[in-house]
């Protein structure tokens, strides 16, 4: 991995969850358990993926492990320490991008490093290299309201990036882009987790883009909706090495596998 | 018979370059869409003769400067009992603007006296707009931010506000006292609300996505007003300065009315006095001018301060 400026890498880290429960107060004086008892350990420089239904709770882990709300039960550790609020250490992605609008992409990717107070040198450097990786140098001095959809989320994600995160948490990255960028961006998004090595959660809809992507793929049921709380239903791993071929036979049974705990047919065939 | 075959063809051949021309139109598209961003790609020609701005905006003002003159001179008698004799032509008023700025016209107390008068109004409203400004736009920001500083002040604030600044005219000057601040404490009741609720409105509708962002991103808390929350809220601040400032010379006018000897709204009091009505509307036009440089001034300023950065939509 090489050295990122004067500042050392940081480490990836590894992700603690035990006995994590989410409650929200209804309005009429209650509270509904949106997500329950949900225990989950991702070791460092995993690409663990969260699928299930809308209203699950796959969102609302992403939040909480952000530091953007807070858990009612159970603890949430991030590299062994207990997540207390949003941090630069742990970069997220959003679906709708979240860019600043008055900031153009360079400026925009080099806000954390500015924000965290490196050199000058070190920023422009790291800022240069982000920018190459997601293939924006071209359009480091557009305003993100001049691109498009696949190339915003880009510059959301070497903003992240460039904060040297040793954690990625991902809320649908991709989930409002047209198939064909998106299977380009989860092309790159693939490659830059090989070049870096960083821990990432991926929440998505997508079981196709989950299986492509995720060393392990989580699934979570129920959900205030379903009168369950959301909870994990199973920990699928994808033993698929190298580049990925979305038509072959072991994709598409891991798929269908996957698909069926989505869709609660358990029932069908496992291995 | 041969002429109504021929007069059906004639519009089918005319119409064939027309869907030529169309159809060759897609295949121009992507360079068009891959060269700089300078004209409107795409943009049907615009139809008959190009006429030039000033020469569609000069029409309406050159006919009412006439039916001005005509009705000074023959003293029409307009709805609202407007008595059009009273009134000085424009002529009249154009004398009196120059007699104002370089004197030798006229000749009375008022000859050469715009540049002090113009001197005193413009300090006056920036002073009262500055302070308008200083106290209204962290004021904004605090309670757009902060739901407890909104629940506790925003019922004060929406009770204060309707009552009219003319209102408090009177008030002012027994409390303040005739002068410089009653004027200037006019001016700044009267910019203070645009520019507080504006500003409220622009911090509330900073979207929370830019408020995660910046957290997680590293902002610390302290810094994430100045970084996202005032850029983000720019483009409402920016009209209810313009709001404000236009307001300002508004009211000036009558924060000059009484006890003051220097400043257009003094000026005009005084023309009142003497019933010059000439001068009256040349201090009418001097301050209707001056609330339209005011507002160019200020939408440049406010251009050179974002540095023609987009806002937020």
């Amino acid at each position: 991995m090489p050295r990122i400026g004067t500042v050392r890498p940081r480490q990836p880290a590894d992700v603690h969850v035990a006995g994590l429960g989410k409650q929200y107060p209804t309005r009429s004086g209650g509270t509904v358990a949106a997500m329950a008892d949900v225990d989950l350990d991702v070791p460092a420089g995993e690409f663990v993926c969260v699928v299930g239904a809308s209203g699950c709770g796959k969102s609302t882990l992403l939040r909480i492990l952000a530091g953007f709300e807070d858990a009612t039960s159970g603890t949430v550790a991030v590299a062994g320490a207990p997540v207390t609020g949003p941090d630069p250490e742990r970069g997220v992605v959003f679906q709708d991008y979240g860019l600043f609008p008055w900031l153009s992409v360079r400026e925009n990717i080099a806000y954390g490093p500015r924000q965290a107070r490196l050199q000058r040198s070190v920023v422009a450097e790291r800022t240069d290299r982000f920018l190459a990786a997601v293939g924006l140098t071209r359009f480091a001095d557009k305003y993100p309201s001049e691109l498009s959809g696949g190339m915003q989320q880009r510059v959301a994600i070497a903003r992240v990036l460039a904060n040297d995160p040793s954690l990625l948490l991902m809320d649908e990255p991709f989930g409002a882009l047209d198939a064909l960028t998106r299977s380009s961006l989860q092309g790159e998004l693939s490659r830059i987790h090989r070049e870096t090595g960083t821990t990432v959660l991926f929440v998505t809809h997508s079981i196709e883009e989950a299986v492509f992507l995720a060393d392990r793929v989580v699934v979570m049921a129920g959900g205030a909706s379903h009168g369950v709380p959301g909870h994990v239903k199973e920990v699928v791993r994808i033993d698929l090495a190298g580049e990925r071929d979305v038509t072959s036979a072991e994709f598409n049974a891991l798929k269908r596998r996957i698909s069926a705990l989505v869709h609660e047919e358990v029932a069908a065939p496992a291995a | 018979m041969t002429s109504t075959e021929a007069t059906p063809a004639a519009p089918a051949t005319a119409a064939v370059p027309a869907r030529a021309a169309q159809a060759a139109a897609p295949d121009d598209a992507p360079t068009a869409a891959a060269a700089p961003r300078t004209g409107r790609p795409g943009r049907p020609a615009r139809r008959g003769p190009r006429v030039g701005p000033l020469l569609l905006a000069l029409p309406v003002p050159a006919l009412v400067l006439v039916l001005w003159t005509v009705g000074v001179q023959q003293a029409w008698e307009l709805p609202f009992g407007i008595k059009m004799g009273f009134l000085p032509t424009p002529l009249e008023v154009g004398r009196r603007l120059v007699d104002l700025a370089v004197g030798g016209i006229v000749d009375d107390a008022f000859s050469g006296t715009l540049l002090a008068h113009l001197w005193a109004s413009t300090q006056r409203v920036l002073a009262g707009f500055a302070l308008a400004v200083a106290l209204a736009v962290p004021l904004g920001v605090v309670m757009g931010r902060f739901s407890l500083a909104f629940r506790m002040l925003e019922p004060t604030v929406n009770l204060a506000r309707p009552i009219p600044v003319t209102a408090w005219a009177p008030l002012t000057l027994l409390i303040i006292g005739y002068g410089d601040g009653s004027a200037i404490f006019l001016v700044f009741l009267a910019a203070f609300f645009p520019v507080l609720l504006n500003t409220i409105a622009g911090v509330r509708q900073v979207p929370v996505r830019l408020l995660e962002a910046a957290a997680m991103l590293g902002t610390k808390k302290a810094q994430v007003l100045y970084k996202v929350v005032l850029p983000a809220s720019m483009r409402s601040i920016a009209s209810g300065l313009r709001v404000a400032l236009g307001l300002a010379w508004v009211i000036l006018v009558v924060g000059e009315t009484v006890g003051i000897n220097t400043g257009l709204g003094a000026m005009i009091t005084q023309a009142r006095d003497q019933s010059k009505t000439d001068l009256i509307v040349a201090g009418m036009v001097v301050i209707g001018l001056c609330g339209f440089v005011a507002d160019r001034l200020l939408t440049g300023l406010l251009a050179l301060a974002t540095r023609g950065r987009p806002t937020l939509t």
